[in-house]
């Protein structure tokens, strides 16, 4: 069963930037309760999008030095880097259907 | 996991837990359906100071853990899903959802609201930059930094008092000349001296580069402009019922609610609503949880009727 991966400031360049697939990163916390709320959503996607589309983790109250970099300032938070850049962006609490379109758009 | 039960419940914030401990000690098969976490919009609040029996206040999130801890005591099933439709005609109500189709002979909608949008310039743009619908989510990133809040209900005044532990000012922004909140609510935001009122204001247009930096207001009473310079706006202004996926299969009010009488019985039998997504609802936990109990004991009775 393919999991999220937890990444952080040491590991986001190794991660994320250098991954050959295509990475999801929720910025999330812990205060957050939509961020709690859309977990569980993230966990499935991992699985539904294998080797597709690695679904990563970044504590923001951790690791603010790479949330600052992305300007993040609303959470939840998912953006979805190709090849080291940022092409799309997701804030706030969506329902899976609405997340799954946003997905297929992107990798297509 | 059966696909047939005796009651579904459609959320899980205080209406949808009420009633899901009064129909599994009712003996009913019962089933709630939730998207998120127990407790819905009472998770968000840090704490909760007007729910009966929690003499010190309770927070959110333990209290909708408890409510969940004690409905499935008694034999409720829960299932984190979303509901996408509704088939409500019949004896036999179907209920589709991202984890597959359910029935049952009664159902009660209890899915809540969420907050509304300002609807002005700027919203769409900067939302996630600057423009948040929940402090307790997004206030630790404007630390030392001036803010605004829109509204002058409960929840707008309860953002505001959370945002002075982050914010190096919080102003609110308010249609009109006087507040709507608690008379308690309101005397703690006076007593603060990072909050300030802006009376018979309106916002305009929400402006800025690659994040938010200022607003431009609209004073009501005399048309006249000016600009307030903010990192961050939270809008409060009110909610917007969950019904969009029972559009056109249930009466609702313009605004989207849905109308029931006193024993929470909408127009189609065996369906019932609770809590905030019933018009006229007084939003609270506490009434949820009653509208809930009611539309449990009047379910029961159509179902043994």
């Amino acid at each position: 069963m393919t999991k999220p991966i937890a990444v952080d400031d040491a590991t986001f360049d190794q991660a994320v930037l250098k991954s050959k697939t295509p990475v999801l990163v929720d910025f999330w916390a812990p205060w957050c309760r939509p961020c709690i709320m859309a977990a569980p959503v993230l966990e499935e996607l991992a699985e539904e999008y294998a080797g597709k589309l690695t679904i990563a983790k970044l504590d923001v109250d951790q690791n603010a030095k790479t949330a600052a970099s992305y300007n993040i300032m609303a959470i939840p938070n998912l953006i979805i880097f190709k090849d080291g850049k940022p092409v799309s962006q997701i804030v706030g609490y969506k329902p899976k259907a609405e997340l799954k379109r946003d997905l297929d758009t992107v990798l297509k | 996991m059966s696909s047939e039960y005796e009651v579904i419940i459609i959320g899980g914030g205080s209406a949808g837990l009420s009633a899901g401990i009064y129909t599994s000690r009712a003996r009913l098969n019962s089933l709630l359906i939730e998207r998120g976490v127990a407790g819905g919009q009472i998770a968000d609040a840090e704490l909760v100071e007007n729910y009966p029996g929690f003499a010190d206040g309770i927070s959110g999130l333990e209290l909708g853990q408890l409510m969940q801890q004690q409905a499935t005591r008694y034999g409720l099933e829960t299932l984190q899903a979303e509901v996408t439709g509704v088939g409500l005609k019949g004896k036999k109500k179907v209920v589709k959802t991202t984890k597959g189709d359910f029935s049952a002979r009664a159902v009660i909608i209890a899915s809540g609201s969420e907050r509304s949008k300002l609807g002005v310039p700027g919203e769409e743009e900067f939302s996630g930059r600057g423009v948040s619908y929940c402090a307790t989510c997004d206030g630790p990133f404007f630390k030392e930094k001036p803010v605004a809040v829109v509204g002058g209900g409960d929840v707008a005044i309860t953002e505001a008092l959370h945002l002075v532990k982050f914010a190096s000012k919080v102003k609110v922004i308010h249609r009109r000349d006087q507040l709507r909140a608690t008379h308690i609510l309101e005397e703690r935001a006076r007593a603060e001296p990072k909050i300030e009122f802006l009376w018979n204001s309106a916002v305009e247009k929400i402006e800025g580069e690659d994040v938010v930096k200022r607003l431009s207001l609209r004073q009501v009473k005399t048309g006249e402009k000016s600009t307030l310079d903010v990192a961050g706006v939270f809008i409060a202004i009110g909610f917007k019922p969950n019904t969009d996926y029972i559009k056109g299969f249930l009466p609702l009010d313009k605004a989207g609610f849905i109308i029931t009488n006193e024993k929470m019985e909408t127009k189609i039998p065996g369906v019932f609503a609770a809590g905030d997504v019933r018009l006229n609802s007084a939003q609270q936990a506490i009434t949820a949880a009653g509208d809930g109990a009611t539309a449990a004991i009047f379910a029961e009775k159509f179902l043994s009727g």
